[in-house]
């Protein structure tokens, strides 16, 4: 069973792919494809950027440990919908014009925030090879706390390109604060228990 | 003892689905018909290209009109099946599929306020009020995207002349039906409901304002704002409200929906304006539905040469 849960998920990931490509033959990506293009690509780059952050806290909590080998494809394929993103902007919307993307990137606050979390998630997808993992040693899980700022900054992004139906953004933060807050908890909860078990008074004797 | 139930064949397998739900599509749009006016002739177009019944009547006597741009149409599919109409969704494919909800017989429009003769319209008397003429509009979203459509309608101007406005009224408020079984797009907290939006008198009475009730030589789409609604070629496309109830003439500047919700991003007059750029895109440049590149937008949507004088002496900085 376990044997295929990388092949499933992976081929999970490439449906989005596969319905655009189905879509764009089907002629089915609304009037305005490229608008459609850029929307589709982003939401599912932050989804699945959201459920390799799940791996972590789902393995803690079930005890389930082949789950961490999802990881890694999962954040490679937000890596990969995040870069068809951006070149649907830079190249379907915007056609190179880059004094317009120039500008975009400086003045509008959602493209700030949305390329700053594109070009971190750069140096996270060029140090995810296992020789990269035992190269960096102690500074890969440094570097790549980066996963982190990057979702907040996705949410972000989402949160503030939208005129008045902010509830997509709202739950895709929503899980965001759950997620960062499961990781707080298990950091906390070690302290938690200590003080519970009457420590505290061997606390209070070091100070 | 041999009594037959005689409740074992359904009756969907008596009648396929199929041609079920097309007898009530064509209900539907015969009533809508029968219900309309005399001066809408024609037969059913069932099978619309998004595959959505609106009862698309066709309206008679359409004159064309010289403020018509001579541009490529955009498609029937691209005006009826992209749209921004929050109250049936807030997704651009939304409207089209939840269009059937939006019955639009019988309606009515109230004229109020400052007016000498206040009057509520029924629909079809509406249609009837002057001349219908073919407008060739070019839209242009504060999206930054763009059509060319070709509205039916008539001068706004008619109904303000008919209703003899006071010397009181410098503005007119509109706002458009509040429902939410036929609008349930007001069932979310997206806008405040209902939509309300507004022109100055002078903008009002413009020449190129209309009350459009139909496009395509048809009766309106749900979709497209469907039974009535403004249309203001120069300001960006919310400004132009839809499924309108009521006219409203007032003193002081009335409230605008957008405007009052970001008043930052989306100006009372909202003209469609190059140089000032909405604080989260740029202003600059449109796309043009249907087409790969984008376009320079044009000063007032390219209606400078007829509408400029009217902002004569203002900062468009300050009056977005």
């Amino acid at each position: 069973m376990l044997v295929y849960l990388k092949p499933a998920a992976f081929i999970v990931c490439l449906i989005p792919l596969g319905q655009l490509v189905y879509g764009y033959y089907s002629d089915d990506l609304t009037a305005n494809p490229i608008e459609y293009i850029t929307r589709f690509t982003g939401s599912w780059s932050l989804f699945i950027l959201l459920a390799s952050l799940t791996v972590t806290p789902l393995r803690r909590l079930t005890g389930w440990n082949e789950v961490i080998k999802l990881r890694r494809m999962l954040g490679l394929f937000a890596f990969g919908y995040a870069a068809l993103h951006f070149s649907t902007y830079m190249v379907l919307d915007l056609f190179f014009d880059f004094a317009a993307i120039g500008k975009d990137i400086l003045k509008r606050p959602y493209i700030t925030v949305g390329f700053s979390a594109f070009v971190l998630m750069i140096p996270l997808a060029v140090t995810s090879t296992a020789g990269m993992i035992r190269r960096l040693g102690k500074r890969w899980q440094q570097l790549h706390y980066l996963v982190y700022v990057i979702a907040i900054l996705g949410v972000l992004h989402f949160y503030w390109l939208v005129k008045a139906d902010i509830r997509r953004p709202v739950q895709y933060g929503a899980v965001l604060t759950v997620l960062l807050g499961a990781r707080l908890a298990f950091k906390l909860a070690p302290v938690l228990k200590q003080k519970l078990s009457g420590k505290p008074a061997t606390v209070r004797s070091e100070s | 003892m041999l009594i037959k139930k005689p409740a074992d064949i359904k009756p969907a397998e008596i009648t396929p689905k199929e041609h079920y739900l097309n007898r009530r599509q064509f209900m539907l749009s015969a009533t809508a018909m029968a219900l309309s006016s005399g001066a809408m002739l024609g037969g059913l177009d069932l099978a619309t290209e998004s595959g959505i019944a609106y009862g698309a009547e066709k309206l008679a006597n359409v004159k064309k009109s010289n403020f018509s741009t001579n541009e490529k149409l955009n498609t029937l599919k691209e005006i009826t099946t992209y749209n921004n109409f929050y109250e049936l969704g807030p997704d651009k494919e939304d409207p089209a599929e939840n269009a059937k909800y939006l019955t639009t017989r019988p309606w009515s429009v109230a004229v109020e306020g400052e007016v000498k003769k206040a009057k509520t319209y029924d629909i079809e008397e509406l249609i009837k009020l002057a001349p219908l003429e073919e407008r060739i509009y070019r839209l242009r979203c504060v999206e930054a995207w763009s059509m060319v459509i070709p509205w039916i309608g008539f001068p706004l101007s008619a109904l303000i002349k008919l209703a003899e406005p006071t010397g009181n009224a410098k503005f007119i408020q509109f706002v458009t039906l509040n429902d939410p079984k036929r609008l349930p797009g007001q069932k979310l907290p997206t806008l405040e409901w209902p939509y309300v939006e507004g022109l100055r008198m002078d903008e009002a009475l413009h020449p190129l304002t209309i009350l459009s009730v139909g496009l395509y030589g048809e009766v309106l789409p749900a979709q497209n704002g469907a039974p009535i609604r403004l249309v203001v070629p120069w300001k960006y496309g919310f400004k132009s409200i839809k499924s309108i109830v009521k006219v409203r003439f007032v003193e002081k500047q009335p409230a605008a929906s957008w405007n009052k919700m970001q008043p930052q991003e989306y100006g009372f007059y909202s003209n469609v304006n190059p140089e000032v750029d909405h604080p989260r895109w740029t202003q600059a440049s449109e796309r043009r539905i249907g087409e790969f590149r984008r376009r320079k937008t044009l000063m007032f949507n390219g209606y400078g040469e007829q509408v400029a004088s009217l902002y004569k002496g203002m900062d468009l900085k300050k009056y977005y």
